[in-house]
């Protein structure tokens, strides 16, 4: 399964990568776009072999973490209604506290490692990168 | 002198007026002393950080990693993926 996509995601297609029967346990998080203020979308841009680079390692990780569990991922790019999931990840595991444990995992790797950045796009045409606080960037860019 | 492959994203991008150049410098040197140059070669991106975050070779690093002629510099943006 490719790891970045420009299309909606299909839950049916994770969960057809993870399910089986001896894992009896499946996790599901997605993050979805949300509408806040007057947003009406976001665009999503990756350094995207970096992106899939990254991604390969945090789900490398993960697998050597819960060795019995398998985990998937796919990040959408591009733009992005309010609505509709930007990031979707399926873990199953025979038990479901590996399951819990390993989505929380690698959507909080996702979030610390991965480079993928988002625009808002506004009612108004306007639109404003984000910071990972959720902020808008102001002139004073934060970094570190 | 060693010619180096810089990447920009995002905002950085727009401040630079591109997503990928390259510059010449010393090698080997270091990520820091790249952006550095990259300061002066591109004056938009003195709006960028002192410290950015930075990979090279699609994997993040301090800005004290080692770089050599042909990697790839990459200034990253606060990430805000998910």
């Amino acid at each position: 399964m490719m790891h970045l996509t420009r299309h909606r995601l299909e839950l049916d297609d994770l969960l057809g990568e993870v399910q089986s029967p001896e894992r009896g346990g499946t996790c599901v998080f997605l993050g979805t776009v949300r509408n806040e203020g007057d947003v009406t979308g976001i665009d999503y841009s990756a350094y995207e072999p970096m992106a899939v680079a990254e991604i390969e390692r945090i789900l490398a990780e993960a697998r050597t973490r819960w060795p019995d569990a398998r985990v998937i991922l796919q990040h959408r790019l591009g733009v992005i209604p309010a609505g509709e999931a930007s990031i979707a990840i399926a873990a199953a595991a025979a038990h479901r506290e590996d399951a819990f444990t390993a989505c929380r995992f690698v959507i909080e790797e996702v979030k610390k490692r991965v480079p993928i950045w988002k625009k808002e796009m506004h009612v108004d045409g306007s639109t404003t990168w984000v910071d990972p606080s959720g902020k808008p960037v102001a002139e004073g860019l934060r970094d570190r | 002198m060693g010619k180096i492959s810089v990447r920009f994203f995002a905002r950085y991008a727009e401040l630079a007026g591109c997503t990928w150049s390259h510059v010449n410098v010393e090698t080997p040197t270091t990520v820091a002393d790249v952006i550095a140059r990259v300061r002066e070669v591109f004056p938009g991106t003195q709006a960028i950080p002192a410290r950015p975050l930075a990979a090279l070779n699609l994997r993040q690093v301090r800005l004290d990693a080692l770089v050599t002629e042909g990697d790839e510099v990459a200034l990253l943006p606060p990430l805000s993926g998910g």
